[in-house]
């Protein structure tokens, strides 16, 4: 597991029913894209973070693949339409196999 | 000034390299678009990228895309060594496809948006991102 990795999610605290709102989440991960060199001239070997999803309660609101050209600390924001209360997943899995998870609730009025 | 043989072979050289750069560099864009698409032809569409005109650092480009209706979007940086960026596919619970993210780029470059609606066409839309530092390491 890459070390310090810590999911950092901000979902609004309530909603009115239908309402979109805008979630914003960070990951602390160094992204190794395989494509630097130390200093002896060998290829760092890749190590980033090749998925994130997003679901609230149990309905996909996004899946994103990422490649190497996405930056250090993985910053997504997105939207999603909330129609009750619930809580929403977050998962990011590592290429070395780890699986990063957080999770929040909105309260829908 | 008189031109010598050297020089016009000189030219002719330079000429043929600048020709071919470009060319090089779109064809793995090009491949990546035609892998999403499935070989069918991207047409325009409601689709936005926003990213800076000029990024001073090649590391940490801000990005967000919006395509109303889509239910795939795939973003590619044509002059990067693998042009793949990010792919977000948009479930049930998505409040509208629209996405923000921080992405890396090599250098100055086109970055393109492919999205896929829901009735399954494909939309385009690319702008071009000057960078003053490459984020590529090297």
């Amino acid at each position: 597991m890459a070390s310090g990795v810590k999911p950092r999610v901000k979902v609004p605290k309530s909603a009115a029913a239908g309402d979109v709102i805008t979630i914003k989440t960070l990951i602390s991960h160094k992204m190794e894209s395989g494509n630097r060199k130390d200093k002896q001239g060998n290829v760092i070997p890749r190590s980033i973070i090749n998925r994130f999803t997003c679901d609230f309660n149990g309905a996909n609101v996004i899946d994103m693949t990422m490649y190497p050209a996405i930056s250090t600390n993985p910053y997504v924001e997105f939207k999603a339409k909330v129609d009750a209360s619930g809580e929403f997943k977050f998962t990011w899995y590592d290429d070395d196999g780890s699986v990063y998870e957080a999770a929040k609730s909105i309260t829908v009025s | 000034m008189k031109i010598t043989r050297r020089d016009a072979v000189a030219m002719g050289l330079g000429a043929t390299m600048v020709a071919m750069l470009p060319l090089r560099v779109s064809a793995a864009g090009e491949e990546a678009v035609m892998a999403f698409t499935g070989g069918a032809e991207a047409g325009e569409g409601d689709i936005t990228l926003t990213a800076p005109e000029i990024a001073e650092n090649g590391n940490t480009v801000p990005i967000s895309v919006a395509a109303p209706g889509a239910v795939e979007i795939m973003v590619l940086a044509t002059g990067n060594p693998s042009p793949e960026v990010a792919n977000f596919k948009f479930g049930t619970a998505s409040g509208g496809a629209e996405v923000s993210t921080r992405m890396r780029l090599a250098g100055t470059q086109d970055v393109i948006a492919v999205a896929k609606m829901a009735d399954g066409s494909f939309i385009k839309t690319a702008r071009n991102v000057k960078v003053t530092i490459g984020g590529c390491g090297g």
